[in-house]
């Protein structure tokens, strides 16, 4: 391995020279995590995120990370992570569907329990029956647990999103988890362009006494999370106590805004925005929204695309702001429930122009043409052929 | 650094709580203490809110006296009658989620020896039957075959004493408990061979009866796990209430489950017993 150099995180991440490599999705998280001088990683094996946790062991192998070691199941991994982080050091692990059930407990007492992490979702089926296709319906049980939730579109977006995932859990008026989601399969597997940080730089590590909640490491008197009243009592103060602690990890996930805003550029991306038609979709599905607006443009017809990177904080000014003269919405997406086109309906006064849907799942692709009928619906176009290409 | 960040900043003695000046005036931070002075020092633990005659009670106010580095120990609880005590102690106390105590423990661990590698720190956990050999079996048992250096103490209480008097692995044949309305089907699970076989480099049963030797035993165990890897006791502490113990036979009831199945039991490494050997020499020789 190259000797890494210490350099800014902002230096790293907005000016270094960028070099351009042809690479999986599951790589371009390895090589983020290469570059977030990361001390341990906890793996467990489940498909499709398996190769992501592989590629992170081969470069502990190397010698970019401290430590690493294959835990017994999710559960394990995700609580041996909470530990690892209150004692202060800079962790890093990732899992797929029944996994991140499985270790959901542990996942969502993390922003309570203040912990600073990065965790990559690499998204599949949720069993039964078994299967480890594509589908992100995982991501809409991460919703409501506190966390920072970011949705990759690409190779290109999981490295960023890593790479600048520990620089915004880490920022002390965060300070909770942040869930890298993308599609397994589609993206880990799958080869893209990334534009990479030089790989002889690195994060510097991380400082645990840059914090609202301090480490439990004997150095520094540690915070009493558990004692006395706060959890343990059945009396009003201890209802309060508990009830400012949530709204205090709320407040937490919304401050994570303006890094988002600053490492991210934004929590959307707008392609057309003067378009009548808006497709908004977030990951594997924006990309797919992108095409569609190539072939409506082709068509002449005004179609725009707003991409959600964050789900969680939800963007939601900022999707109200875009959106207020559309005249239909179309919501694509890879799961059943159509989490994002809930989302979007909530946040927005004019929520029948939201047409729910191609929604795909089970493992499908996400055909361009599905999302290009439900752009001929809602421009009233009747067309006896609606393959375009 | 440990006895650095429980001294009290020059010029606020007069406005910490009295408690913690005479934790630290006269406490155990920075010394060892003798068990059989309890009461004559200034306790980790003082307050609780665990019920009259707990015998659970008892073992962690010893366990607490008998800590080599109280400064330089964290201890690792769940879900239970234990934490309720651990967390009035004035040692940091990690409370997780339900059974995890054995994996954050690693972690944590792993974390202190990453970023403090020419530093003893101590962690311990303490969690009852139910935490760590029903719904943390996995991660008890993986901690040890993963040879994870910290210990792990079992107050076995044989019974979901927090959550309302449930069966667990560890109730004895037949009792009859909640969710064991005909009696428990199974035997108590054999933790010590369990933690034996897992890799345990130090094993110890015990009836805490006698303060010395409750205290000798824990020490052993932090030091072991400190040097060579995963230490384990199994502390029977009755549960005075679900088992319907008078509190005044508390300690007879102890006396008795010494006698019939919880003797002193002490198992170590050919290379810990040769550690102990040396170190429990020492002072001696030191005298002579």
């Amino acid at each position: 391995m190259p000797e890494q150099r210490v350099i800014d995180a902002d230096e790293l991440i907005l000016k270094t020279e960028r070099q351009r490599k042809f690479i999986t999705g599951a790589q371009a998280m390895a090589e983020a995590v290469k570059r977030a001088n990361v001390d341990i990683a906890i793996a467990y094996p489940i498909t499709p995120q398996s190769e992501v946790m592989h590629l992170v062991g081969d470069i502990w192998a190397q010698g970019y990370l401290r430590d690493y070691y294959r835990a017994e199941e999710e559960y394990g991994a995700m609580s041996a992570i909470a530990g690892a982080v209150r004692g202060g050091a800079r962790a890093f692990s990732a899992t797929s569907g029944p996994g991140l059930l499985r270790g959901l407990e542990a996942i969502a007492s993390w922003p309570g329990h203040r912990i600073p992490v990065v965790l990559g979702v690499l998204t599949r089926v949720v069993n039964a029956p078994l299967s480890i296709q594509p589908d992100n319906v995982e991501i809409s049980y991460l919703l409501n647990c506190g966390m920072v939730v970011l949705h990759a579109e690409n190779q290109q977006d999981v490295f960023d999103f890593t790479l600048a995932g520990f620089v915004i859990s880490e920022k002390v008026d965060v300070y909770i988890p942040v869930a890298v989601c993308t599609e397994g399969f589609f993206v880990t597997h799958a080869k893209g362009y990334v534009n990479m940080t030089p790989e002889d730089l690195k994060l510097p590590p991380r400082d645990p006494y840059k914090a609202p909640v301090p480490p439990t490491d004997c150095e520094i008197p540690p915070a009493r999370i558990q004692r006395d009243a706060p959890v343990q009592k059945s009396n009003f103060m201890s209802y309060l106590i508990h009830a400012v602690w949530q709204q205090e990890i709320w407040s937490s996930n919304r401050r994570a805004m303006k890094y988002i805003n600053h490492y991210l550029g934004g929590p959307i991306e707008v392609v057309n925005e003067d378009a009548e038609v808006f497709i908004v979709a977030s990951g594997c599905a924006a990309a797919q929204g992108r095409e569609a607006v190539r072939y409506a443009n082709m068509e002449g017809l005004n179609v725009g695309l707003v991409k959600v990177k964050s789900i969680r904080p939800f963007p939601e000014k900022q999707i109200r702001q875009v959106l207020s003269n559309a005249k239909a919405i179309i919501v694509p997406e890879h799961n059943i429930v159509g989490w994002l086109a809930k989302e979007v309906k909530a946040c927005i006064p004019n929520s029948d122009a939201v047409i729910g849907g191609p929604r795909v799942y089970g493992g499908m692709t996400l055909p361009v043409e599905l999302i290009m009928e439900k752009v001929y619906d809602a421009f009233g176009i009747k067309k006896s052929k609606k393959v375009v290409v | 650094m440990g006895l650095e960040y429980v001294r009290i900043s020059p010029g606020f003695e007069k406005y910490m709580p009295k408690d913690y000046v005479d934790l630290v005036q006269y406490g155990q931070f920075g010394k060892e203490v003798d068990v059989q002075q309890l009461g004559q020092f200034k306790e980790l633990v003082e307050e609780h809110p665990m019920c009259a005659g707990c015998f659970m009670a008892y073992f962690i106010r010893v366990f607490y006296a008998a800590l080599p580095k109280p400064e330089d120990t964290i201890v690792i609880g769940t879900a239970g009658c234990a934490r309720l005590a651990l967390s009035q102690a004035a040692v940091p106390f990690i409370y997780g989620n339900y059974g995890d105590t054995n994996a954050v423990a690693s972690g944590l661990k792993r974390a202190l020896n990453i970023r403090f590698p020419n530093k003893e720190k101590d962690v311990v956990v303490m969690a009852g039957d139910g935490g760590l050999i029903d719904i943390g079996f996995g991660m008890t048992m993986h901690s040890w075959f993963r040879r994870e250096n910290f210990t792990t103490i079992m107050v076995d209480n044989e019974v979901y004493g927090n959550t309302g008097g449930q069966e667990s692995g560890m109730s004895p044949k037949g009792v009859q408990l909640k969710m064991a309305p005909k009696g428990k089907q199974f035997e108590k699970i054999n933790a010590v061979e369990l933690a034996k076989t897992a890799g345990c480099v130090y094993v110890a049963k015990i009836s805490p009866t006698n303060p010395k030797r409750i205290a000798k035993t824990v020490r052993r165990a932090v030091l072991a796990a400190r040097e060579f890897g995963p230490t384990f006791i199994h502390a029977y502490t009755s549960c005075n209430i679900e088992y319907s113990i008078p509190t005044e036979k508390v300690l007879e009831d102890a006396r008795k489950r010494e006698k019939q199945d919880f003797g002193f039991y002490e198992w170590m490494t050919d290379e810990v017993k040769e550690f102990f050997e040396q170190l429990e020499r020492a002072p001696q020789e030191v005298k002579a």
